[in-house]
């Protein structure tokens, strides 16, 4: 009963809910059991750090909306009521938000259960979710690899059923590699289009809430329910929120570029096969495959990690052990600050933080911080021209590998390179969606969809196609 | 060039990070790995590029000066680590002068 | 002794708390003298995950302040992080401006006619307040402050001696009170300045290292502060020493400046552009609109009361002493027309009638129209001066129009020949000597009959027609 339950999707469990065939409390337990199975052992996914009881009284949908009684799982870093939020770390261990996210209230709203917040890294700092507090998440699909990161913990809950639908959230791509690597759907929506209130800022000018599906149709519908002006997020856009579960259908007339500096020589083999399938299948829906060049792309990495951890570096200045949160207790305040800092945030984060602060000090400013605004400018304008020139959407590779073992990479530049492929649409600001198109050696590969800034409907437009036109294939 | 253990411990400083001398060798050698990368920036012309997307970017949006503020679900003798007749506390600083910056 | 006479110079930045309901980026209340830490909220705690939402009101009475100062209003101005750690600075970094302000280059003229450059205007936020003698061995925060709106004026460093930065201070002082952007309090905090300060020989025409005193919160802690500074660069440099730029500490109990612990690198504020506030875009006819709302300043209004009224200098720069009471005079202008005579009555009489009472204006009861009617008496020739003092202060306590006052209590003037020829006759009869002699021409003893003829009348005789009753007596 709970397999075949937890096998459908969210809208099917939403209408089941609503329509009173399926009691919310039957999902919520095999929810819970689904979530039981999966977490014991020593090699348990760990996928979810903190959960609801099975008698919670929050456990009542707030309305027979659309997601009426769908266990939702949330990412470790957005704000919830009841349930912690302690990004991973120690500094905020115990963390419980005196007030509640934006996207995660709008999901309440439409009748989600949140059933449980998931692993990620300390500050949603890496693509591994290796380095948590709460030890490492692992990947369903082979429990020795990482799930990808930084929303690990909450691809991997879905690839496994405990929820249809979770909430991640991306800084330079972490909900699309993760959801690459555990072979489900993960969409960064435009910059603006989701609220960030209530999101634990890495990068403010990168962070998206984003949402994770089994399907485009639950990515879609995600994706549309969490988007829409918030008045307590100056960076929320004004834009009306138009329908993006447009479903699959033909594809005439729709231009995919398809960008080289994403297919470099280098690209594994098994990869560049597998793309080309899709592109094959997006052909045969009448789709018009053309080359194009991104010639910024090879900055941006280096881009990425100047201004991400620069605007880290003062985020992060808020945890000081002063109003809440971990306070080591020591004489001075400045000692005070030193020791609560560097205990509560470890190593990568203290790393992040001293890169960020150094490309921000006297004297390196311009040659860092500036210069990288200058190119990530150039970078978003390689996609305006891409866009400008009759190309609807591109077609891409997620990540350059598949899942790789948890501890391979210990280089922290080397780890960096895996949001090669997604970070641009985070320097850009535009909308991106993975979605599995194949496996090698039995792990998923993700295709990634990029469209202009708020034309979600025909990213997902092409996204449904590919889905529909790969079917039993993108698992195989 | 290249960044020096005074420039972490001035980094460190600046970013209220206590790090032991130990460790200040490692994140010397990693941050300057991570910058030898960067270097690749420079040689990009300079275009004016984000002056221009600036420029383009829309005004913001703003708020009526009403009072409603979000309310506090819980209070924050709850979460704070020391709370007393309502002011939060720290460690005495001997003055305002013991922060030497300020607004 | 040195021979040398040496110039002070003087910059001063004035931080000024704008007037509106609610804080700069969250809707908590500015209302002073609450409970501690009740005035916040996840946005002004810095909870994490909370975003800034800039206040409209803010925005409008920043813009009328930098118009009234003459200064150019960008229509494009951005927000920018200032870095550093302090335990009532919530976010560790205030959110200001930085390289591109609300508005530059405008200037203050003061009582003298002295024109002081204003460098820019620009917006930024208060932090919290720190109390260090409350609880033994620690510090406690009160957030309440935290998030008001400020504006600072920086201005250039043209003063040359304390007093002139005491006139620059009021002068300011009365522009934003005029403008109704601030009520400029200095013992709630709303004004706070920091001066920059250095010596150097008369006729040297570069600046020399100068000293930031920081914080000084009354005009008064101003002037020593400067003069005390001043004194100790020119003590320096006479006994051939020299000054370092640093930060200094006025202690206004021990009355005496000294160097703040500077700490390596402490100024590295490490400004990077608000990625929370998109830029700050206003239209050039909003700005425009704003000019056109300007109430008429206070130098200017003075300049035409001086032309328009005849006012002397010291006379309109009394009346201009509060809004309200060069508001009153307007009003009494605009309906006895006489202006003179309108600035002589309320710097005489209505000023010592408020002093005795120590009544506001508002509540003062001779309201403006009744005291417009008053003078018209004096000068329509019905009262005399001395007769309208006394129905003056019969008017303060009585509601009766003062023309009915003077009917009542017989102090209406007496014009009519044959009451004064009976008076005339009746002094002569008693005064017969005096009277001999003035009729033999003795022209002197006019004053003394006249004299004699007012007691007589009770105040009442019109002296115009008196003396030309009395100049028919020589004749005879």
């Amino acid at each position: 009963m709970s397999r075949s339950l937890l096998d459908l999707t969210a809208a099917q469990l939403g209408a089941a809910v609503r329509e009173g065939r399926t009691p919310a409390g039957e999902l919520l337990t095999a929810s819970l059991d689904r979530l039981a199975e999966t977490h014991a052992g020593n090699d348990g996914l760990n996928a979810i750090v903190h959960q609801v009881g099975a008698d919670d009284s929050a456990m009542q949908p707030l309305a027979m909306g659309p997601l009426a009684g769908v266990p939702v799982a949330i990412k470790d870093n957005l704000a919830t009521r009841t349930l912690p939020t302690t990004c991973g770390s120690r500094i905020l261990d115990g963390w419980v938000s005196p007030y509640e996210a934006t996207a995660v209230r709008k999901l309440r709203e439409a009748g989600a259960i949140v059933i449980g917040k998931t692993n990620r890294e300390v500050f949603a700092m890496g693509s591994s979710t290796e380095h948590s507090a709460f030890g490492p998440s692992r990947n369903p699909h082979d429990r020795r690899r990482a799930p990808g990161g930084s929303s690990g913990g909450s691809a991997a809950a879905v690839a496994v059923g405990i929820a249809p639908i979770a909430l991640g959230s991306e800084t330079g791509g972490s909900v699309r590699q993760p959801a690459a690597f555990c072979g489900i759907v993960g969409v960064k929506p435009t910059y603006g289009r989701v609220s960030r209130y209530g999101l634990v800022a890495f990068a403010s000018s990168l962070d998206c809430v984003a949402p994770f599906g089994r399907t485009v149709d639950d990515a879609a519908l995600a994706t549309e329910i969490i988007s829409g002006h918030d008045p307590l997020d100056a960076t929320s856009a004004a834009h009306t929120v138009p329908a993006m579960r447009v479903g699959p259908g033909p594809l005439a007339g729709l231009v995919v570029g398809v960008p080289k500096e994403y297919f470099p020589d280098s690209l594994m083999p098994e990869v560049r096969a597998i793309c080309d399938r899709a592109l094959e299948a997006l052909r045969a829906q009448g789709a018009t495959i053309r080359e194009v060049s991104l010639p910024h792309t090879p900055y941006a990495i280096p881009v990425y990690y100047i201004i991400a951890p620069a605007e880290a570096s003062a985020n992060l200045a808020r945890f000081d052990g002063v109003r809440y949160g971990m306070r080591i207790e020591v004489d001075g305040v400045q000692a005070m600050y030193g020791a609560t800092r560097a205990a509560g945030f470890g190593a990568e984060v203290t790393r992040r933080i001293l890169l960020g602060t150094y490309v921000l000090s006297a004297g390196y400013y311009d040659a860092y911080y500036r210069k990288a605004q200058e190119v990530r400018a150039l970078i978003a304008r390689d996609f305006t021209d891409v866009f400008a020139s009759g190309v609807h959407v591109l077609f891409t590779p997620t990540t350059p590998t598949p899942a790789f073992a948890l501890g391979a990479i210990s280089d922290p530049y080397e780890m960096y390179l895996s949001d090669i492929y997604t970070v641009t649409a985070n320097l850009a600001g535009i909308p991106g969606i993975s979605l599995p198109i194949g496996r090698v050696h039995g792990l998923p590969v993700g295709g990634q969809v990029l469209a202009p800034a708020f034309d979600e409907p025909t990213m997902f437009r092409a996204a449904y196609a590919l889905e529909a036109a790969l079917g039993a294939e993108a698992h195989r | 060039m290249g960044v020096t253990p005074d420039d972490v411990r001035h980094v460190a400083t600046l970013a209220r990070l206590s790090i032991p001398e130990g460790e200040l060798a490692s994140y010397v050698e990693q941050l300057n790995a991570i910058l030898g990368h960067m270097e690749a920036l420079q040689q990009v012309p300079s275009s004016g590029a984000a002056a221009a997307a600036d420029a383009a970017r829309p005004g913001m949006a703003l708020r009526a000066d009403a009072v409603g503020p979000m309310p506090l679900t819980r209070p924050a003798a709850e979460f704070a680590p020391e709370l007393r007749d309502g002011f939060f506390l720290v460690p005495r600083l001997a003055t305002h002068e013991d922060a030497g910056e300020g607004a | 002794m040195s021979a040398t006479a040496w110039e002070m110079v003087v910059g001063l930045e004035v931080h000024v708390q704008l007037k509106t309901r609610t804080k700069a980026y969250c809707a908590c209340s500015t209302n002073f003298g609450d409970a501690p830490n009740r005035n916040t909220c996840p946005v002004c705690l810095a909870l994490p995950g909370a975003l800034p939402v800039l206040n409209a009101e803010a925005v409008t009475l920043a813009t009328r302040a930098a118009l009234a100062l003459g200064c150019t209003v960008h229509e494009r101005s951005i927000f920018a992080r200032k870095n550093y750690f302090y335990p009532d600075l919530p976010k560790g970094y205030q959110i200001s401006q930085a390289e591109f302000p609300l508005a530059t280059q405008g200037h203050l003229t003061l009582a003298d006619g002295l024109r002081v450059g204003i460098t820019r205007v620009h917006m930024e936020e208060d932090a919290g307040k720190s109390i260090h003698d409350r609880f033994p061995g620690m510090t406690a925060i009160d957030l309440n402050r935290a998030g008001v709106p400020l504006i600072e004026i920086v201005g250039e460093p043209e003063i040359r001696s304390s007093a002139q930065a005491g006139a620059y201070l009021r002068a300011l002082r009365e522009v934003l009170l005029f403008c109704g952007v601030s009520d400029v309090s200095m013992e709630e905090g709303s004004l706070r300045v920091d001066a920059n300060v250095s010596a150097r020989p008369l006729g040297e025409t570069t600046f020399r290292p100068r000293t930031e005193i920081k914080n000084l919160n009354s005009f008064s802690n101003v002037e020593k502060a400067l003069e005390l500074e001043f004194r100790r660069h020119v003590a320096t440099y006479e006994a051939g020493g020299t000054i370092a730029q640093q930060t200094m500490l006025f202690d206004a109990a021990a009355q005496e400046v000294r160097a703040a612990r500077s700490k390596e690198g402490s100024h590295d504020y490490r400004y990077f552009p608000e990625p929370d506030l998109p830029p700050l875009v206003l239209t050039p006819e909003w700005i425009s609109e704003q000019r056109d709302a300007l109430p008429e300043l206070p130098a200017a209004r003075r300049a035409r009361w001086v032309t328009s009224h005849k006012l002397s200098a010291a006379e309109a720069e009394g009346l201009s002493g509060t809004v309200e009471l060069a508001a009153y005079f307007e009003a009494v202008v605009a309906t006895a027309g006489d202006g003179k005579a309108a600035a002589n009555w309320i710097l005489g009489e209505v000023l010592a009638a408020l002093n005795e009472s120590g009544v506001a204006l508002a509540q003062f009861p001779i309201a403006p129209a009744r005291l417009a009617a008053l003078i018209a008496l004096v000068k329509g020739g019905q009262l005399s001066s001395t007769a309208a003092k006394t129905v003056f202060a019969t008017m303060r306590s009585d509601t009766a129009a003062p023309e009915q006052i003077a009917q009542r209590d017989g102090l209406l003037q007496v014009g009519d020949d044959s009451a004064l020829e009976q008076w005339i006759d009746e002094v002569w009869a008693e005064h017969p000597t005096e009277a001999a002699r003035f009729a033999a021409g003795e022209q002197k003893l006019q004053g003394v009959l006249v004299g004699f003829l007012m007691k007589k009348s009770k105040g009442r005789a019109d002296p115009k027609k008196l003396n030309q009753l009395l100049a028919a007596r020589i004749a005879k």
